[in-house]
This record gives structure tokens, C-alpha cells and sequence, in this order.
């Protein structure tokens, strides 16, 4: 059956739960991309009923079609240049006078329109009744229907009443008298623009009550237009006798038009019981913005955000970090060795893992965002906030990005998208990565305790994490008075009614962000995985400073001998396991210092506990000495001359990965950089490390273990402790320097390339990796400097 | 009796006389329903003491105090 197709477009107000009826209507079957050039969303989703298939488009909320929001434009040159067949207005019905106002704009548009009157059901229990056969009679017949969206009550009908409106291909010719003197300068302007009428899609009255009112987007358009210069100037000179002999703006006139007209229309269509009852809503306000209590509840939610996206997020990404550890395990093993199962192993599915493990968090995320978003407490958290936040020159939804930037830069971006405006979104992007997120801490942690005395440690990160916060506030008012100034963005904004969510709303809002976040900013991530491992671990051909092979043999040939002369020898035997004597002791004593090692993995050597540990080994190993005393002896000196053969093969393994990845790419772009980051303080090897970190920052560290030839290193390393307290070049002035620089350079790859989709250009990310990097250096070359003429530098 | 609305304390009515100001807010204002005549009541103020909330046209609306100065009100 060929079905015939009907594409409708659903417009309404903000909470007029236009986007409800979109997801119950379209279920899955929908798709979300960008209007071009514009970072609102579009979406596009199907649905079949009967003989006729609907695309339905869900246009953003808007209040009004003027040219002073993104939404705006996007609504009303998606009506006129794509022309859908029909277009259905939702409408709240419970709020049903401002939502008229938009209604009587689209109607002005000239396109087949139908109303849907929503949420009837809450209207009704606020004791609202609307007549909807004198609403349409009121606009010149456009038709009603009534629907429940949250129920899905109602939109089958809305449907097929849309596909008859669509039948219709006039408008029905509802005007609106704007009032003599106005009617006077649009019959004036209308023959001028038929003239130009041809090239531009929009109706001639609508194009003459646009000029009139001095719509920005549409002069712009007439302007590209040939021949129309003296249009513009003669609409501009009707425009201004108007205003005059109005006696004020054309555009607020015929806003205050609009406005008359529908109040007259609301009297007439509407039966309100009690105009002044006290909702349900009202009463929860009361207690949610409360002056007292208001503060209190809003970081006690804040917390609970944090915590779901942070703490519990962590869980489901520790196993999938586990899961891909094991992948990389096995498909390591395998393969054979080579670049092939490196790039496989470390490249590819190192890549991927980092992707995935974002994933849990970003879905709790959006989880969150949408059930505060859906209940309606979102406003209110800005209505709470935005005090505190305007005086830097933000606006208060940007409180909740910047709260997850202590997690992780990548929600704190993505979550910016809350603010409509595209001014308040950019600087809270730009600065959300100062805030000390989650992977910088590792290298902080390390770093203290490895120069500073544990009784200032937590001073010192405190530092670290206010430093970041008022950089934070600088460069947010700086921004907002170098790039992004102009008027502030106004918070008239509607606080809509609490409402409980559906389940159905969250999950898909859910789903929707966070497949995207895997399709955009996944591939790049793992572009640039595999980029960074391409530099850390080529040239792959390196001429080493020693023959690392030979030494490891040589190790090992002084280990047989010195076995056969000190413990075979003297009992007369070829191998350890000729003797089971020996072999049982050998054993017993390697259990001993397996068990020691395992309970001190995590203690400092001067602590009590330690102490107590050692203590109880060596009493244990006299045991066994009293034992055997025969044999004690020589397995222990066996089990000695093994144990160093280890360290000194693990020794050497780590001393060649060092020196290849200081010949490496990525070593050879941390010499480079040296001469730059020598006035902070910094050598080539924290360079590198600072380059690799780039990637991620906890990336820092494990480079770091790297070039101080330790292998694997985690925060819990004591060994990378020591290795730095110990190298000349590091102070506790430089350590603290270091800091400060990984607190402010560049974001990490993810934080790159979420910005990227977040503002659908290359260029903000590459602005914010070069103003972060520059603003670090400034910094740090202050500490630096500064600390050194205090006197700290030794 | 003419004031500001900035100055009406929660819980207090009024009629809107007029809407001042420049353009862009003002428009904002005016395409959120705040038009002359139209009834406004205060609900409370934030917490920090600023922005404010009002009931216009049967819906809850925020505005800055600095906002609220440009509109002109009469009060019953």
C-alpha cells in the first residue's frame, strides 16, 4: 500500500508539552540533527496511520516569531521555505491567553494550521472550560481539536484533522486590524513588495507587518535581493512617520495589538471558575524557592546530581573499563606481538574503552537534567541562582554545568545546552573546564604527597580547586565583556507549573543525548586515541643509548652462576627442584613476602602499622629458619638472588620504554616545547607528560611513570612518589606549579570534542585548547616566578 | 497610585500602565503577555533577593528587578 505522505510541523509554546505529543506520537522512530548553521536541534520523526504517513517535525518552543531568538527564526523560515503541508499549533490549554499570541503570528503566516488544545485535563481541574468551537470561530474557522498529551488521549485525531487542514491549501484569510493608521502603512508597503514578491516566500502582509515592525532577519534578506535598496529605504520611511504618528515603536504597537485581540478572544471562548485559586504548584513553590529553605534544598539536589552522576556513574564505568582491560587482554594475547596488536590493543580498544566509560555518567546526567527539566525545578534552580551568578556575568541555569565540571568537563559541556542563549551557553562552556574535575585530581594527590608535608596537603588542593573557581569567574566576566558582549540575556522566563514527568519523555531525552554523544564525540575521540598513540609509541626503530638485550642476558647468566655457586653447589644438586626440601622452603618464604607486599602495597614505610607488619614477617621468617635450619640458608639466599634478577630485568624493561618514548614523537614534541615551559620551571619530561595529557589528564601521570622508567603507575604508586621527591629538577615550588598548569591548559581530547558538537564548529575547541594553554602559562610563570623571588624555588 | 513594579512588595497587585525601556527586553516583556492593562501580582522574590516571581495572565513569570523597573504599574 502506498501510503500518502503528510509532513506537519509542531509548534507551540515552551511547556505547552508539544514535545510530550511528539515522543508518544513518533515513538522511537525519530531522528535529531541541526537546523545548519545554528546550534537548535531538529527533530524529525514518522508515524502511519491509515492510508497516510506523517513526518512530523517538532519545531522549538517558542513564544513569539521575532527575530531576536534562534527558535524564532528557525520556526518561522521552517514554515515558509519548507513549506509543510500542514502545521499544528499545540497549545496549553490551562495557559491558554499568551499561547494565543503565538497562534495569532502563525495564523498571519498564511499556512494550513490546526489547533490542538492540550492538557484540557489540567485546565479543567483548575476549573478552567474552554469552548472550542467559538475559539475556531473566533479565527475565521481554523479548526480545534482536544488533546491529553501525557496520555496520549486524542492524537490520532489530531492527526487525521491535520491531513484534512492540510487538504486546504489557502489559509483561511484570518486577519488581524492592527488599527487604522497601521492597515494605512501596510497598503502603502504591499505593492511595493509584490513587486519583489517572486524571489522571497514569505506573505506580502506578513513581509509588510515584519518591515514595519523592523525585523532585523528579514531586512537582511530583502537586502540580498536585487533592486530592492529602494524598498528598504521607502519601508524604512513609512516605518518612521508611523512610529510617529503612533507615538511609539511599531513593533510594541502591534505587539499590544496582538495582545488586546486575544484578551478579548480568551473572554469570550473561556469559563474561568476562580481566577484567583491557589494551585497545587503554587503551594510546592512555596516550600522549593522558599527564602529560607530555598538555598538549602537547591544544593541538597545539586548533591544528590552530583553524586547519581558521579559516584554511581563510577560503578558501571569501572566495569566497563574492567571489561575492556580483559578484551585487550585476551585479544593481546592472541595476536602476536608486533604494532599491529599494539595499535589493536592500546590504540583501538584503549580508544573505545575511554569513549564507553563517559557513557553511564552522561546518562545519569541526562537522566537528571531531564526529571529536573520535566518537573520544572530547572527554572527554578536559575530563579535561585541567578543572583550569585549574574555578578560574573552568567546566568543562573549555568550553576548546574559547572557543578558537574568538578566531575568531568564532558557533562559540564554537554549539560550547558540547558541555556537557550547562545551567548550564557558559550561562556559556560569556555570556562567550565576550570573547574578541577575528577581526572586532575590523581596528579594533584601525587604530587602533594610526594612534596608537601601531610599537615598543609589538604590546604594545597583546597588551593588548587579555589584558584580554578575564581579563575573561573574572571574569565567568564572577561568573556562576557570581550567576546560575547552586548545586552545581557534578559531573565524574563516563564516558571511553568510542577508536573510529574512521564517515563516515557526521560528515557527517550536519555537516549537521544547520549547516542549522540557516542556518534559525535565518539569517533573523534577515537580518532585522537589513536593519533596520541601513534605519537607516544613511534618511531618504533629506535637506537637505543644501551643494548638493552645483551644486558637482560647478562643478568641473567650472573643469576645462573651465582645460583649454582651460593645454593646448588653446596648441597650437591643441578636444579632447585631436585631437593623438595628446598623447593617447599623456597615456597613458604616467597608466600611470606607475597602476603608482606600485598598488606603494605598501600602504607607509607614510616607508619606505625608498617612497622607492626615487618615486624610480624621477620618474626615469621625465624620461624621457618628454626625450623629447617639446615636448609633455611640457601633457600633464602635462592629466593634473594630471584628477586633481584626481577627487579633488574623490570628495571631495565622500564629504562627502555622511557628512553623510547623520549625518542618517540611525543618526547621528541616535549624537547620542543621545553625552551617555552623552561620559565615555569618544567623539563622536556613533564612536557611530554603535559602533551600526552592532553588526551586525558590523569594521562599525565601514567606518562610520568613512564619517563621515571616505573611502568605501570596509578595515583596509589608509592613508587612515583618517591621517584619524584627524589629527581633534582622538582621542588615543591615546581610541583605546585605543575598544578596550576594542569588545572588551566587545554581540555582534554573528550572535553575537545564534545565542544565541538556542542557548538558545531572547530573552531571553539581550538580556541579553548589555546586560550586554556596560554592563560596556564601566564599563570604558572606567575607562581613560578613569583614563588622563586619569595624564596620557595629550593 | 503609580509605582515600578521592582518596588511591589509580595503579595501586591496592580494594573500595567506602560513598558519602558529598550528594545529587546522590552519585547521580551511584552511577548511574555506583560501588556498594558494586563493584571500582575507578586509572588516572592528569590532567596538572594533578586530575581523576582509574578502571576500574569494565569501563568508564573521571572523577571530581574531591573527588569521589573520598566514596568510601569497603577495599583488598585
Amino acid at each position: 500500500m502506498t501510503r500518502k505522505k503528510i509532513t506537519a510541523a509542531l509548534v507551540g509554546n515552551p511547556n505547552s508539552g508539544k514535545t510530550t505529543i511528539f515522543n508518544n506520537v513518533t515513538g522511537g522512530r525519530q531522528h535529531v540533527g541541526n537546523y545548519p548553521g545554528v546550534t537548535v536541534e531538529k527533530k524529525e520523526g514518522y508515524k502511519n496511520l491509515g492510508d497516510k504517513e506523517f513526518a512530523i517535525i517538532d519545531l522549538p518552543g517558542t513564544y513569539s516569531l521575532t527575530a531576536y531568538s534562534q527558535e524564532e527564526v528557525v520556526t518561522r523560515n521552517f514554515i515558509v521555505n519548507d513549506k509543510p503541508d500542514v502545521v499544528i499549533d499545540i497549545l496549553d490549554a490551562s495557559n491558554l491567553e499568551r499561547n494565543l499570541y503565538l497562534t495569532i503570528q502563525l495564523l498571519e503566516l498564511e499556512h494550513p494550521l490546526l489547533l490542538a488544545l492540550n492538557m484540557v485535563d489540567v485546565a479543567e481541574d483548575l476549573g478552567v472550560k474552554i469552548n472550542d468551537s467559538k475559539l475556531s470561530q473566533c479565527l475565521n474557522g481554523a479548526p480545534v481539536v482536544r488533546t491529553i498529551g501525557v496520555r496520549n488521549e486524542g492524537t490520532d485525531t489530531m492527526l487525521l484533522a491535520a491531513a484534512e487542514a492540510s487538504d486546504n491549501k489557502q489559509s483561511n484569510g484570518f486577519k488581524l486590524d492592527y488599527g487604522s493608521d497601521v492597515e494605512e502603512a501596510i497598503k502603502k508597503l504591499e505593492p511595493l513588495l509584490a513587486a519583489l514578491h517572486n524571489e522571497i516566500k514569505f506573505p506580502v502582509r506578513w513581509l509588510a507587518l515584519k518591515l514595519l515592525e523592523n525585523d532585523a532577519n528579514i531586512k537582511q534578506s530583502l537586502a540580498k535581493l536585487s533592486n530592492s535598496d529602494s524598498v528598504i529605504n521607502e519601508c524604512d520611511k513609512i516605518r518612521v512617520e508611523l512610529s510617529h504618528k503612533i507615538g511609539e515603536d511599531v513593533e510594541l504597537f502591534v505587539a499590544g495589538q496582538r495582545y488586546q485581540f486575544v484578551g478579548k478572544v480568551y473572554q469570550q471562548i473561556a469559563d474561568v471558575r476562580d481566577a484567583h485559586a491557589i494551585t497545587t504548584s503554587d503551594k510546592i513553590d512555596k516550600v522549593l524557592t522558599n527564602r529560607l529553605f530555598g538555598l538549602p534544598i537547591f544544593f541538597g539536589l545539586m548533591w544528590v546530581v552530583f553524586n547519581l552522576v558521579f559516584t554511581i556513574g563510577d560503578i558501571p564505568s569501572g566495569w566497563i573499563e574492567d571489561a575492556f582491560g580483559k578484551l585487550g587482554e585476551f585479544i593481546g594475547n592472541a595476536m602476536s606481538d608486533g604494532s599491529l596488536k599494539s595499535l589493536v590493543v592500546d590504540g583501538i580498544i584503549g580508544g573505545v574503552g575511554g569513549v564507553l566509560t563517559f557513557v553511564p555518567g552522561i546518562i545519569l546526567l541526562f537522566l537528571a537534567i531531564s526529571i529536573l527539566e520535566d518537573t520544572g525545578y530547572m527554572a527554578r534552580a536559575a530563579f535561585i541562582m541567578d543572583r550569585m551568578m549574574r555578578k560574573f556575568g552568567l546566568h543562573g541555569k549555568s550553576f548546574i554545568p559547572l557543578l558537574l565540571g568538578f566531575g568531568c568537563s564532558v557533562p559540564a559541556i554537554m549539560g550547558s545546552r540547558m541555556l537557550e542563549n547562545p551567548r550564557d551557553r558559550m561562556i559556560t562552556i569556555l570556562v567550565s573546564p576550570l573547574m578541577s574535575c575528577s581526572a586532575k585530581l590523581p596528579v594533584y594527590t601525587v604530587l602533594i604527597a610526594a612534596f608537601f608535608d601531610p599537615s598543609v596537603a589538604g590546604n594545597v588542593l583546597f588551593s588548587i580547586y579555589i584558584l580554578g573557581i575564581i579563575l573561573l569567574m574572571i574569565m567568564a566576566s572577561i568573556f562576557r565583556k570581550t567576546l560575547f558582549k552586548g545586552e545581557s540575556e534578559p531573565f524574563v522566563m516563564e516558571l511553568p507549573p510542577y508536573r510529574v514527568p512521564t517515563l516515557k519523555s526521560i528515557v527517550l531525552h536519555m537516549w537521544e543525548r547520549s547516542s549522540l554523544y557516542l556518534k559525535k564525540a565518539g569517533t573523534i575521540i577515537l580518532a585522537a586515541s589513536i593519533l596520541m598513540w601513534f605519537l607516544t609509541n613511534y618511531p618504533s626503530e629506535v637506537e637505543y643509548s644501551k643494548d638493552y638485550e645483551a644486558l637482560t642476558v647478562q643478568a641473567e647468566e650472573t643469576y645462573t652462576r651465582q645460583v649454582s655457586e651460593d645454593v646448588l653447589a653446596p648441597l650437591n644438586i643441578e636444579d632447585v627442584e631436585q631437593n623438595e626440601q628446598l623447593t617447599a622452603l623456597v615456597g613458604e618464604i616467597q608466600d611470606v613476602n607475597t602476603e608482606f607486599d600485598e598488606a603494605t602495597a598501600e602504607l607509607e614505610e614510616d607508619s606505625a602499622e608498617y612497622t607492626e607488619l615487618e615486624t610480624a614477617k621477620t618474626e615469621k621468617m625465624q620461624q621457618i629458619e628454626t625450623d629447617n635450619p639446615e636448609l633455611y640458608a640457601s633457600a633464602a639466599k635462592y629466593v634473594e638472588l630471584t628477586a633481584s634478577l626481577e627487579e633488574e630485568k623490570t628495571h631495565l624493561e622500564n629504562e627502555q620504554t622511557g628512553e623510547k618514548l623520549e625518542r618517540s614523537y611525543s618526547g621528541q614534541l616535549g624537547k620542543f616545547v621545553e625552551p617555552v615551559i623552561q620559565p615555569l620551571g618544567f623539563d622536556w619530561r613533564v612536557g611530554v607528560s603535559l602533551v600526552a595529557g592532553v588526551t586525558a589528564k590523569e594521562v599525565v601521570l601514567s606518562t610520568m611513570g613512564t619517563i621515571y622508567s616505573l611502568g605501570e603507575t596509578d595515583e596509589n604508586s608509592k613508587s612515583l612518589k618517591h621517584a619524584l621527591a627524589q629527581d633534582p629538577n622538582l621542588n615543591p615550588l615546581v610541583a605546585y606549579s605543575l598544578m596550576v598548569f594542569v588545572l588551566i591548559y587545554s581540555p582534554c581530547l573528550a572535553a575537545l570534542a564534545v565542544m565541538k558538537r556542542e557548538t558545531n564548529s572547530w573552531k571553539w575547541p581550538a580556541f579553548s585548547l589555546l586560550y586554556g594553554t596560554a592563560l596556564a602559562w601566564v599563570v604558572t610563570f606567575i607562581v613560578y616566578q613569583g614563588g622563586k623571588l619569595l624564596g620557595f624555588g629550593s | 497610585m503609580s509605582k515600578v513594579l521592582s518596588e511591589f512588595l509580595p503579595g501586591e497587585k496592580g494594573t500595567v500602565k506602560k513598558v519602558t525601556g529598550n528594545s529587546m527586553i522590552k519585547r521580551r516583556i511584552i511577548d511574555m503577555g506583560v501588556v498594558a492593562g494586563a493584571v500582575i501580582e507578586v509572588q516572592k522574590y528569590a532567596p538572594l533577593g533578586d530575581p523576582m516571581e509574578v502571576k500574569v495572565k494565569g501563568f508564573n513569570l521571572s523577571l530581574r528587578k531591573k527588569e521589573a523597573e520598566m514596568i510601569e504599574m497603577e495599583t488598585a
